[in-house]
């Protein structure tokens, strides 16, 4: 896109009061439009429908749509707290395995005590949003790369999460859960589904949308909102002008820990039992699914909304390899090719941003 | 300009009060600041009257950056006394700085590039409205508030959704100080203002110092560049390695003699003597001793 160059001779600005400075120029709507990632990704996640509404003609089929949402909304749940936290200037490595620790904690919990599964689920909540705070206040206090603590929190939790099942159930799975009190009432919350039109639609759905909703609300009309814009974009600055850095960030990370908890407790009342080696590499693909939806790596910029098409592409590509008969090993050649578009979109639009 | 329509918890807007004598709001008194075994300042002192500018000068490394961390809440003090209204302080945040109306206009701008003009505006400080579970911006009243307070300092941007990094250094500085301004400032530090900028865009900078002042702002002005600071200065004081070598008021000082004791003062007169041996050196033009009448601050470790 061109930069518009002002015109060569300009009236010098007039001294005194004057009504605009005249020195910028309108441009184009299309033009503006484009600029902002979340309309990008937008095109991006229509491109991605067409070519596989066209390439694999299951994909038409409104079950199909449901399964192919259903599966972007797990990602994409988690992808909300992961891009707040990117838009915040920092990430967290041990996003994937956290939802595993979460579900592991509320499963082996209730099922060794033989409790209540509620009490589980809430152990479970105190014990993500406990990572959480911990990943922020070690981020916060030491000033490392939050790259190098959450990498160290990531691989804790991977071996914790191994050791511990094998120690308290001597197997890699934890037992099943479903004959248990309020096992019935937890999975109607976390993992029920109802019919819209003949067609099965999960409830992960509604919580994705309504939950991106919030966020945008959040990060678009409150006060927090801008404080994670500031202590992403510029640290120094947003506490020099009085932002509550820490609380911020802080909060963010147990932000993160709430969705793996929220995610684990899906998972958990989804399946009964929970593998306890799972998780791995998933954090990447929420990351992944933030900067494809225009969040800035380094912070400072995106959106709520951009991640939920984001996560859309990445369900839309999962799905869509499978009802199109192909080798689903295609599936991460796919994700990389759309993260390397979309970083560079993403740079482009930083600099022009701040081109003086 | 005083926008008496912002109302609510922000926008305190400085109420005009008659100067009085003794009205210091800002004073240190033999101060200074060690970090670990070195000791960046020491020795310092330093009033800052509303409606005067205090001008600090030095070069690199004379510790003008401690001394306005300390006044900002950035950093403590180590030795001395820092006064505000005349009593002692010791801020642990910049926020108690603000509470206590001293606002810092940083050398690197405290502006969030990618954010919007008016977000910036109010950083920190955002107008909300609205019960708590939906607590909101009152974003119309935050750029029309924005504009005007602008207008008020004679900046006019088209569009305040640019996002700041869009503007020219001096602007930027300009959105800065009039932010300072509208926030119930009494006490504007501006560290560096016109390091950055080409000479017009000082020019800018230092109407809006002026301006500052005739609302009755006391302003902190830290530079290295002796002709800014003679154009608006009310009271001078040099810096050097930590301590304070001059401290005079503006009847007290030429400009000429303040450029010399930029320059390196009276080490660089009594150096004079060793260079005039030197062939090929010409001295002429250095000022001697005896010519530094300004009154030089006494250190209070005898240190030269």
């Amino acid at each position: 896109m061109t930069q518009q160059a002002a015109p060569a001779v300009t009236p010098p600005p007039a001294s005194g009061p004057k009504e605009s400075d005249g020195r910028t120029t309108r441009r184009p709507l299309a033009l503006r439009l484009l600029a902002r990632p979340e309309v990008g990704v937008f095109l991006g996640a229509v491109a991605v429908y067409v070519f596989f509404l066209v390439a694999a003609p299951p994909v038409r089929d409104g079950d199909s749509m449901a399964n192919i949402l259903y599966q972007s909304s797990t990602i994409g749940i988690m992808a909300l707290p992961v891009a707040l936290l990117m838009i915040g200037g920092e990430f967290d490595l041990s996003a994937g395995v956290a939802v595993i620790s979460s579900a592991l904690t509320a499963s082996m919990l209730s099922y060794q005590l033989t409790l209540n599964v509620w009490v589980g689920v809430v152990v479970a909540l105190i014990v993500s949003l406990a990572i959480g705070f911990l990943n922020g206040w070690m981020v916060v206090k030491t000033g490392l790369p939050s790259f190098l603590i959450t990498l160290g929190t990531f691989l804790i939790l991977q071996g914790v999460n191994l050791a511990v099942t094998k120690l308290v159930t001597t197997n890699v799975a934890t037992d099943d859960i479903s004959d248990m009190d309020g096992f019935g009432q937890a999975k109607k919350i976390f993992a029920s589904s109802f019919h819209v039109g003949g067609v099965n639609v999960k409830i992960t759905i509604v919580y994705w949308l309504v939950f991106a909703a919030i966020a945008t609300w959040v990060l678009l009309r409150t006060r927090y909102g801008n404080w994670i814009f500031a202590v992403g974009g510029n640290k120094e600055s947003a506490r020099a002008v009085g932002v509550p850095v820490t609380f911020t960030k802080i909060s963010l990370f147990m932000l993160v820990g709430f969705g793996a908890w929220f995610v684990g407790m899906h998972q958990l009342f989804t399946f009964n039992t929970v593998q306890s080696g799972e998780g791995v590499g998933q954090e990447l693909i929420y990351i992944s699914a933030a900067v494809i939806g225009g969040c800035l790596l380094t912070g400072g910029a995106g959106s709520a909304i951009g991640p939920v098409f984001g996560a859309f592409m990445f369900g839309m590509v999962q799905q869509g390899i499978v009802y199109a008969g192909w080798n689903p090993d295609w599936f991460k050649a796919f994700l990389g090719v759309m993260l390397l578009g979309a970083v560079l979109i993403n740079l482009w639009v930083s600099r022009t941003a701040t081109r003086r | 300009m005083t926008s008496t329509n912002g109302t609510g918890t922000h926008g305190a807007v400085i109420a005009d009060t008659p100067a009085q004598q003794d009205d210091t709001i800002v004073e240190l008194r033999n101060a200074g600041k060690s970090y670990g075994n070195i000791r960046a300042l020491h020795g310092i002192d330093l009033k800052v009257h509303p409606g005067r500018v205090t001008c600090v000068l030095g070069d690199n490394g004379a510790g003008k950056s401690t001394l306005i961390k300390i006044i900002s809440g950035l950093h403590q003090h180590t030795e001395g006394e820092f006064l505000v209204d005349g009593e002692p302080v010791r801020f642990s945040t910049p926020r108690e700085a603000l509470d206590k109306g001293i606002a810092t206009v940083y050398q690197d701008l405290a502006t969030v590039p990618l954010m919007p003009v008016w977000r910036n505006f109010f950083l920190g400080s955002e107008m909300t409205k609205g019960p708590w579970p939906v607590r909101r911006l009152d974003i119309d009243r935050m750029k029309q508030t924005a504009d005007e307070e602008l207008r008020n300092m004679g900046i006019v941007l088209d569009d305040l959704e640019q996002p700041i990094g869009t503007l020219s250094g001096g602007q930027r500085q300009c959105v800065a100080i009039a932010r300072a301004v509208y926030f119930g400032a009494r006490v504007l530090i501006l560290d560096e203002p016109t390091a950055a900028l080409g000479v017009k865009q000082s020019g800018v900078v230092l109407k809006y110092i002026a301006a500052a002042r005739e609302r009755g702002l006391g302003v902190i002005f830290i530079t290295h560049n002796p002709h800014h600071a003679y154009m608006v200065g009310d009271h001078f004081s040099v810096l050097r390695l930590g301590t304070m070598e001059l401290s005079a008021s503006r009847d007290q000082v030429s400009l000429e003699e303040l450029t010399n004791h930029m320059a390196g003062g009276t080490e660089l007169a009594a150096l004079k003597h060793e260079l005039a041996q030197v062939r090929g050196v010409d001295v002429e033009e250095l000022p001697e001793e005896q010519d530094l009448t300004a009154p030089v601050a006494k250190t209070g470790e005898g240190a030269t």
